[in-house]
């Protein structure tokens, strides 16, 4: 028995999903250019155990397992956790902390719709914390063949030193604890015009695949233009009462996860904030504390962390935000029949 | 001069599948070998019957007294005589019976002698208490009686009078047509409602999808050569049609939900409304006809006009219903309701009729969670955040669903129609609308009876106490008549014997009634003594009279 | 040593005294815990419970006298939602005082009606009208269905009618949602 509307938009979880999936690409595909193909191998990985671990749980939560697997959702926390881990990490880590993502952060609280953390961004989170070392190694650009990258990746030795370097993120931490400034360590190999060298692509690839989402309606703009605001605003003014010590905002734009984040991370739905209103404070906030965390953190991003901060947050978010009800806008004439 | 449309937040564009049943025009149905003429049409109060078994009615005649002045009346489409007054099928989503009136039609359609009405002159309160004895009420689909609506109010006047053609839904083309074939005496009736509510300016709205009806009206505009009338065409989104969406397209103002309109100097009527305001006044008819759409899975599309009371089955077989339908709708497919039972009556309220295949509606997907994506939010046209109206449904958390303003959602169904998971989000609402409002009845019936039950104890000690009063006020006068150890035997005796005339004539009641049960035990045999029948006769005469003297209206025979 | 004693007492005092004030000035009228607890009991005023009514039963459990199980009209729902407003556990409904059964109203059959006034006399909420040696008749919409007519009526004339839904009273259903995967083996209560 079903009651109206008997009309329905030809729509789906899995749709919104793999347009997700879809809107990835580019940037993936840019990430494999740079850094080799390493990373697909670890999309793999992620995907596979992502899919074993939701199927034994929905079957374990007597939930129909076929129906839910086909939505799309596992394989999107899976790519989101692969394409923000270093690239040559070995396949037990990723295995880890994807299976972290699916079973504690997502089922164990309801599954679909109900976790209250961003799955990948406690995956990421999880594995920083346990694994610092292994989590700053990443490859240098076009430093390894294919064999040696998928060698290291199924758990061969490694000589991490001969074609690792740090983000560039990591290399100003590190620089400005030397005591060199902004500008000085902007000239190591590691920087291209405004952000890390090849990063910028990345950084513009995830922009790419974020105006998609926005021009296919599967994000609103509130995410996105707060996100970057904040994090351009924040990071502008540090720069300009102290640009020695404080890296331009083009530079905090491109750097890091901050395109993946505002387009990606901080969109996800469920652990999101709802309401317009509420979007832009959310939004906003996350690209402040990332900022923070940049500037002043132990850690060298640490969008992972405001994100999950804020998803703590959503809940009074949401109710301090509602936008007003048709008709209850002003105060009707005559002091209002309620 | 209109300059400037306002606009709503949300809502759909679904396709709008009007062209199949505009190809022909309105047909005129022909009258069923049964009439259902369900009493209770409308919001408000029961209309009491007026007629009785057995008895012959005229086209046009009051079968159905309004109950109060928030009700309407009820009248016979045609002439013919009552066969039964009786709880039958309505078209409603629970399939449930309430009382009608069935009338057997005799063919002849014999119209009752309309009384002349003189519009013209009458007070707006005799205008009312006219229409409301004509049966209008709103057409189109909330059934509100329309002379209520037409009352401008504690101010004395009203800036805008809308005439809703708009008709958002897929499918539906009854205002349409209607509009294209009647649109002076549409707009005649406009003006009557304008006079009525001292409005300044009249705005009948169509969506763009309506040129016909469009060019139509604005021809019967000019003709009539009015300054303050406007045919305004809004754009076409779903649910521009409604009231509330209408009324802030046009003015730009939000009526919140709980108030009336008038307050906001707006009132809004449905053109099929304007229309039989029209008929009304101005010929003397009652509502007892109205427009049609039957479409869906059906061969032959098309409006109908039709009798109030004509079984939905006779509708279906004139377009004749193709074999694979699966379901039957009355309303449009965003907003329209199940209906249970094909033999159910049209009803004041029924604009449409939709025939339904699983290649038509395909019957949604399994229902998966919400994923919090705030589509339905976007989609809202009353601006509300439907994920969290069915998250606390769902949970059966009504006080919550409240605070998020269930009741000012609009069940129009853009939500659950743009819903990725497939969420019959709606149903949710409903399922806690009709919840809430069953609790609140059982609360103030709760209430109530405490109430009554308090007053009762009250009652009994004040009785109590009044006893003790006359008591005591007796034994201080006694002691001087009687001797002091007499009264104790005496008072013992008293109240035993009082008690004893009580029980005996229990107990003679009870042996009548067990005889008189024995009677009506045999009633079921054949065999009746002339003793029993004559009882029995004296029995339904008392009834009979018992029953002419409870309504206040002696039926008419 | 005298001044930390006297500090303490006077300290003691003045609290002391606040608090006797507080007592007087703020003084509740009535107990609020008994009206809010009559607020969730039916009012049927059947007397099922063991008390005479449904304040007296409210005032027995405010006051640890009675359990929150006894009354039958009330159903599941009622026992849940006084267990909710009592901080205490959920328990089902004591067999002993009678079990839920569906809403009905009493319907006196006018033909056998002797115009007793007997069941008159029993109604709690005055629900029955009529007078010595004429027919009775129960205003449907006023009756509680507490039965308490019943035992009385001295000609057996009163039935317990269910209260059928109408098209007013109907509701939407809780829409069916097949999430879940229904084992066989999943226990009952996950149903109810």
């Amino acid at each position: 028995m079903y009651n109206s509307p008997y009309l329905r938009q030809n729509t789906s979880v899995r749709r919104v999903m793999v347009t997700v999936l879809v809107a990835m690409l580019p940037a993936i595909a840019m990430q494999v250019w740079l850094f080799g193909i390493g990373l697909l191998l670890q999309i793999a990985i992620a995907s596979a155990t992502a899919l074993a671990c939701e199927a034994a749980m929905l079957s374990l939560r007597h939930r129909p397992v076929a129906r839910a697997l086909g939505d799309g959702s596992a394989l999107v926390t899976a790519w989101l956790i692969a394409v923000c881990l270093p690239p040559l990490l070995p396949w037990w880590m990723i295995v880890i902390g994807t299976s972290f993502a699916i079973v504690i952060g997502k089922h164990l609280y309801g599954g679909l719709g109900q976790n209250p953390f961003n799955p990948a961004m406690l995956a990421y989170c999880v594995l920083i914390i346990s694994f610092p070392a292994l989590m700053s190694q990443w490859p240098g650009l076009q430093g390894s063949d294919a064999a040696t990258q998928l060698d290291w990746v199924l758990g061969g030795e490694r000589a991490l030193d001969a074609v690792t370097g740090a983000t560039p993120l990591d290399a100003l931490r590190t620089g400005l604890l030397g005591n060199a400034d902004v500008a000085a360590v902007m000239q190591s190999p590691a920087f291209g015009h405004l952000a890390g060298a090849g990063w910028e692509w990345v950084a513009l690839a995830w922009g790419a695949g974020g105006l998609l989402l926005l021009a296919l309606r599967i994000i609103t703009w509130h995410i996105p233009v707060a996100f970057l605001g904040a994090m351009a605003l924040v990071s502008g003014v540090a720069w300009l009462i102290d640009p020695s010590h404080y890296a331009s905002p083009a530079f905090h734009l491109l750097a890091g996860g901050t395109m993946l984040g505002a387009f990606f991370i901080a969109t996800d739905p469920v652990s999101g904030a709802t309401t317009p209103r509420g979007k832009l404070i959310f939004a906003a906030c996350i690209a402040l504390i990332a900022w923070l965390i940049r500037a002043f953190g132990a850690y060298p991003d640490g969008i992972a962390f405001a994100v999950l901060l804020l998803n703590i947050c959503v809940p009074l978010i949401d109710i301090k935000t509602q936008p007003p009800v048709f008709g209850h806008k002003v105060e009707p004439p005559d002091g209002g029949a309620r | 001069m209109l300059n400037k449309l306002f606009s709503f937040n949300g809502g759909v564009k679904p396709d709008p599948n009007k062209s199949a049943s505009t190809r022909e025009p309105i047909a005129r149905l022909a009258l069923p070998p049964q009439l259902v003429i369900p009493l209770h049409q409308h919001i408000g109060g029961t209309p009491r019957p007026l007629v009785t078994v057995g008895s012959t009615v005229l086209g046009g005649q009051r079968i159905g007294a309004p109950d109060g002045n928030v009700s309407s009346a009820v009248h016979a489409p045609t002439s013919g005589r009552v066969v039964a007054i009786e709880p039958r099928p309505m078209p409603h989503a629970s399939g449930l019976s309430s009382p009608a009136v069935v009338i057997e039609p005799d063919g002849l359609d014999t119209a009752i002698e309309r009384e002349p009405f003189d519009w013209h002159a009458a007070a707006p309160g005799e205008i009312r208490d006219f229409l409301r004895d004509a049966g209008v009420v709103g057409l189109g689909g909330a059934v509100f009686p329309s002379h209520l609506k037409l009352n401008p109010g504690k101010s004395g006047h009203t800036d805008t009078l809308v005439i809703n053609g708009a008709e958002c839904e897929p499918f539906i083309t009854c205002d349409d047509m209607l509009m294209r074939t009647e649109p002076e005496n549409i707009l005649r009736g406009a003006l009557i409602m304008q006079r009525m509510l001292a409005a300044k300016q009249v705005l009948v709205a169509l969506e763009d999808n309506k040129p016909e009806a469009a060019t139509a009206l604005k021809a019967a505009a000019r003709a009539l050569g009015n300054a303050s009338l406007e045919v305004v065409v809004v754009p076409t989104r779903y649910p521009a049609g409604g009231a509330k969406q209408l009324i802030r397209v046009l003015t730009g103002i939000e009526v919140p939900h709980g108030s009336r309109s008038t307050d906001f100097g707006v009132q809004c009527f449905n053109v099929a409304t304007a229309l039989a305001v029209w008929r009304a006044l101005e010929h003397g008819e009652a509502l007892t006809r109205r427009i049609v759409t039957v479409a869906g899975n059906v061969e032959r599309p098309r409006n109908f006009d039709v009798a109030i009371g004509t079984p939905i089955s006779h509708l279906f077989a004139a377009a004749g219903l193709k074999p694979d339908t699966d379901k039957l709708i009355m309303g449009g497919p965003m907003m329209g309701i199940p209906l249970p039972n094909i033999d159910a009556p049209v009803v004041k309220a029924t604009n449409c009729l939709l025939a339904s295949s699983p290649t038509l509606f395909a019957p949604p997907e399994p229902e998966l969670p919400c994923i919090r994506c705030g589509e339905c939010a976007r989609a809202c046209p009353a601006d509300l955040q439907p994920f969290e109206l069915y998250w606390h449904s769902r949970a059966r958390n009504f006080g919550r669903a409240q605070e998020y303003k269930l009741f000012d959602c609009i069940e129009c169904g853009c939500c659950a129609y743009v819903c990725p998971s497939h969420i019959p989000l709606v149903d949710y609402y409903r399922y806690a609308k009709s919840e809430i409002w069953a609790r609140e009845r059982d609360k103030d019936a709760a209430d109530s009876a405490r109430e009554r039950f308090e007053f009762r104890n009250w009652r009994a000690d004040r009785e109590k106490e009044e006893k003790a009063a006359k008591l005591a006020a007796r034994n201080a006068a006694k002691p001087a008549v009687k001797p002091a150890d007499g009264p104790a035997p005496a008072a013992d005796v008293a109240p035993a014997a009082a008690e004893d005339p009580k029980k005996a004539l229990i107990e003679a009641a009870m042996a009548r009634a067990r005889a008189q049960k024995e009677a009506v035990a045999a009633k079921n045999t054949d065999a009746l003594t002339p003793a029993q029948k004559a009882q029995i006769d004296a029995a339904e005469e008392r009834r009979k009279r018992a029953s002419e003297l409870s309504g206040s209206d002696a039926p008419t025979e | 040593m005298i001044t930390a004693l006297l500090v303490m007492a006077g300290l003691a005092l003045v609290l002391g005294a606040t608090l006797g004030a507080a007592s007087v000035l703020f003084k509740t009228q009535g107990d609020p815990l008994v009206d809010k607890i009559d607020a969730i009991l039916p009012q049927t005023q059947c007397g099922q419970c063991g008390y005479p009514g449904c304040k007296p039963y409210a005032t027995a459990i405010a006051g640890g006298d009675a359990d929150i199980n006894q009354c039958p009209p009330g159903g599941d729902e009622g026992v849940r939602k006084l267990a909710d407003l009592l901080g205490r556990e959920y328990k089902p409904l004591n067999a002993e005082h009678g079990v839920e059964k569906p809403k009905s109203v009493a319907v006196i059959d006018e033909a056998t009606c002797i115009g007793c006034t007997l069941c008159i006399q029993a109604c709690p909420v005055d629900a029955i009208v009529g007078a010595a040696k004429q027919m009775h008749t129960i205003v449907g919409d006023l009756c509680t269905g507490c039965e308490l007519c019943v035992p009385p009526c001295p000609a057996d004339c009163i039935d317990m009618v269910p209260v059928t839904e109408t098209v007013e009273s109907w509701k939407w259903r809780y829409p069916v949602f097949e999430l879940k995967v229904q084992p066989a083996t999943l226990p009952a209560k996950e149903a109810a």
